[in-house]
């Protein structure tokens, strides 16, 4: 059962990754793209790693997808008009309802039926605190040079996106 | 493999329940608001439709339901039609964690109060909420209107910068009850609730859960006399319902999540566990009503401002502050 | 001290909409109770007639050229003795704004205003008034009020014949 799932579910990823790259419409090509991240959420999930599927759910789908769709909202992309009749093509439909319909019921299968054990834990379940005691024991080093990483990246926004100075005297002006 | 079938079934029995429960007490929700902010600005508030309006919510889904759909001819289709549904559901979907009760002893098994206890309903919780933004965000632009466009641009950068801070309000949170799950989060407050343990991080959710809810005072994504009706100003009929009761469910699961994680959620002194829970959350929801009725409108910048030199920092503050006092404790 | 002015602010509200929970609403049950409006309430109007129980209207137009939303028109006629009067005279209350300038504008004092506001329905073309509908057999706010007396029909009666008129100037009189 849990192989099973975890082709179809690799199948789903591989699809709407591809309908994503090949959309020229970028709304939705961030659709597809928000819908393999949640496949590859429940991925995650099945090979027993809840926790790195909830982060794959709130940072990727949840901030960088909804940060993506903010920029093409600002950049004014038209959507290309489309022949003036009433309702949706269903064509355009069909990808993603399938998509997100398969989704759903590996989604059921997986919380309802429970098919990676008897008992619902694999031994190579991690749990989150294990997972915390990896990752900030084992792999202190890396997290540290990540998270400076990170640190850098925000100063340089802060230091690309400060006020602009509008007096170029001596003194700074007198603001 | 009866097991089994027997606990799929105990789960579609509460998911059931929890359905029809919730989306009544969002009908009457919608009812209530007009009622308490009626009577905070001195008037009665609808009392027309059965004994003291309580039928209004039913003639209001019957209107909903009758008016005509509108499809803006230069909408974007599919994503016009579906955008609803999504803000709906993801706010439906929060409730599968939210522990609303103690576990029950029938029949000499134990029936938790609770859909499916993940050992990770916070992030659960986290992770919906993050992805609540999309019904707006898509509805807004698949509107192809411009004040449609600008609400949702402006929630959306409002959503993201709030859900920072209401996640790190929610650190100190699991790093007293040492658990992402729910159920044990309320077990580690039994004996004092964590709004009265941290104050700053229950000040700082409080907040945060008022901005996701995108009401007044945060109501920038609809600031009806600047934006008309903001994000849903295309929609009409009830896909406007969709989008309307999809932000009463989100305000009930709102005001759960913060009776879960700072008021102590069942517990509570001689009445039974679910009755204390529904009183709490229900607490909250007057809550928020009160607000509305009390706040004016933030500015854009004064709300970015807020979220992000106010909110973030002290939120990060406090994270650091209740981690050393844990760390100095525990030694 | 901008921290304390804006805490402050910001909880005052909930004290204010708090205590106004508890109070009395003052909002008038419509149908069941009513309000008694005000004397020179501006709804319905009508088209009034003297003491003598004449038509005032003289189908002078004022009243249709004051109206900013044009919703008042009629045919003037001019009947055997010289009176002047409308055919017919019709205002479309469904486009009225009950601004009252018509009333203003009236010479005779015919077109007045009254409490009625009432006017509700489902029909628009309903709200359209003929002048079988505006006229009534009163005289309205001006019960003593009789244009003809002032201003006589044609040349009916003489000049400076009429109760406030003195006798006309004699031009070719040098006498003050
Ligand atoms: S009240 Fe005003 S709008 Fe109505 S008929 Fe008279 S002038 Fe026109
Ligand atoms: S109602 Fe008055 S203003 Fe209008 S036509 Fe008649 S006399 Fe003239």
């Amino acid at each position: 059962m849990a192989t099973w799932m975890f082709y179809i579910l690799g199948a789903i990823t591989v699809v709407a990754t591809l309908l994503a790259i090949t959309q020229r419409n970028p709304v939705h090509a961030v659709i597809y793209l928000v819908n393999s991240f949640f496949a590859l959420a429940l991925l995650f999930f099945l090979l027993g790693a809840p926790l790195v599927a909830a982060w794959e759910v709130i940072i990727y789908a949840g901030a960088i997808m909804v940060l993506f769709l903010f920029i093409i909202m600002m950049l004014e992309i038209a959507p290309g008009v489309e022949a003036d009749r009433y309702g949706p093509n269903w064509l355009q439909w069909l990808p993603i309802l399938l998509l997100a319909a398969a989704l759903g019921i590996c989604t059921l299968l997986l919380t309802g039926l429970d098919p990676v054990g008897s008992n619902g834990v694999p031994h190579w379940y991690a749990s989150p605190r294990d997972f915390g005691y990896a990752l900030f024991k084992e792999y202190a080093l890396a997290i540290e040079v990540v998270s400076f990483q990170l640190l850098f990246a925000a100063v340089g926004a802060f230091y690309v996106g400060r006020p602009e100075r509008k007096s170029k005297s001596p003194a700074g002006g007198d603001r | 493999m009866t097991e089994q079938l027997i606990m799929l079934g105990l789960i579609l029995a509460k998911l059931g329940l929890i359905f029809i429960v919730i989306l009544t007490l969002a009908a009457y929700l919608v009812l209530a608001e007009r009622k308490i902010l009626a009577r905070m600005q001195l008037r009665y508030g609808p009392n027309r439709v059965g004994p003291f309006g309580m039928l209004q919510p039913l003639s209001d889904l019957i209107k909903l339901l009758t008016k005509e759909d509108f499809l803006p001819a230069a909408a974007d289709k599919w994503l016009f039609l579906i955008a609803p549904g999504l803000s709906a559901l993801t706010a439906l979907l929060t409730f599968a964690v939210i522990p609303f009760g103690p576990p029950l002893e029938i029949f000499g098994r134990t029936l938790p109060l609770v859909v499916i206890d993940l050992n990770i309903g916070l992030l659960y919780f986290l992770g919906l909420s993050s992805l609540a933004v999309y019904g707006m965000a898509l509805g807004g632009w698949a509107s192809n209107s411009k004040y449609a466009l600008l609400g949702s641009i402006r929630g959306l950068s409002q959503l993201i910068s709030y859900e920072l801070s209401m996640g790190l309000a929610v650190v100190p949170v699991v790093m007293m009850a040492r658990s992402f799950s729910l159920t044990e989060i309320v077990m580690a407050q039994a004996e004092i609730p964590y709004a009265l343990l941290n104050p700053p991080a229950f000040l700082i959710f409080l907040i945060s859960i008022v901005a996701e809810s995108k009401r007044i005072p945060f109501d920038m994504p609809e600031a009806e006399n600047e934006l008309v009706a903001g994000f849903h100003t295309e929609y009409s009929g009830m896909r406007f319902g969709l989008f309307f009761v999809g932000e009463y469910i989100n305000l009930i699961i709102l005001g759960s999540m913060l009776t879960v994680l700072f008021l102590g959620g069942w517990h509570g002194p001689w009445l039974p566990g679910v009755v204390w829970f529904s009183l709490k959350v229900l607490a909250v929801c007057f809550f928020f009503i009160w607000v509305r009725a009390s706040l004016p409108r933030l500015r854009y910048d004064q709300l970015m401002h807020f979220g992000w030199k106010v909110l973030l920092p002290l939120a990060l503050l406090n994270a650091l502050v209740t981690g050393a006092i844990l760390l100095w404790i525990g030694q | 001290m901008h921290l304390y002015r804006d805490l402050r602010g910001t909880l005052q509200p909930f004290w204010v909409t708090l205590r106004n929970m508890f109070r009395k609403p003052v909002t008038v049950q419509y149908p069941e109770q009513r309000q008694q409006v005000a004397e020179r309430y501006r709804a319905r109007l009508i088209l009034t007639r003297d003491p003598d129980g004449e038509e005032r209207c003289v189908a002078c137009h004022l009243c249709s050229a004051a109206c900013p939303v044009d919703c008042i028109s009629m045919q003037a006629t001019v009947a055997e003795d010289g009176r002047r009067y409308a055919a017919w005279f019709r205002i479309n209350f469904s486009r009225c704004i009950f601004c009252g300038l018509c009333t203003e504008a009236c010479p005779t004092l015919a077109i007045q205003v009254t409490g009625d506001f009432e006017l509700a329905g489902r029909d628009p073309l309903k709200l359209v008034y003929e002048k079988e509908d505006l006229l009534v057999d009163h005289c309205g706010q001006e019960p003593d009020y009789n244009f003809y007396r002032q201003a006589g029909i044609a040349v009916a009666a003489p000049r400076g014949g009429n109760p406030t008129e003195s006798a006309p100037e004699d031009p070719k009189s040098l006498l003050p």
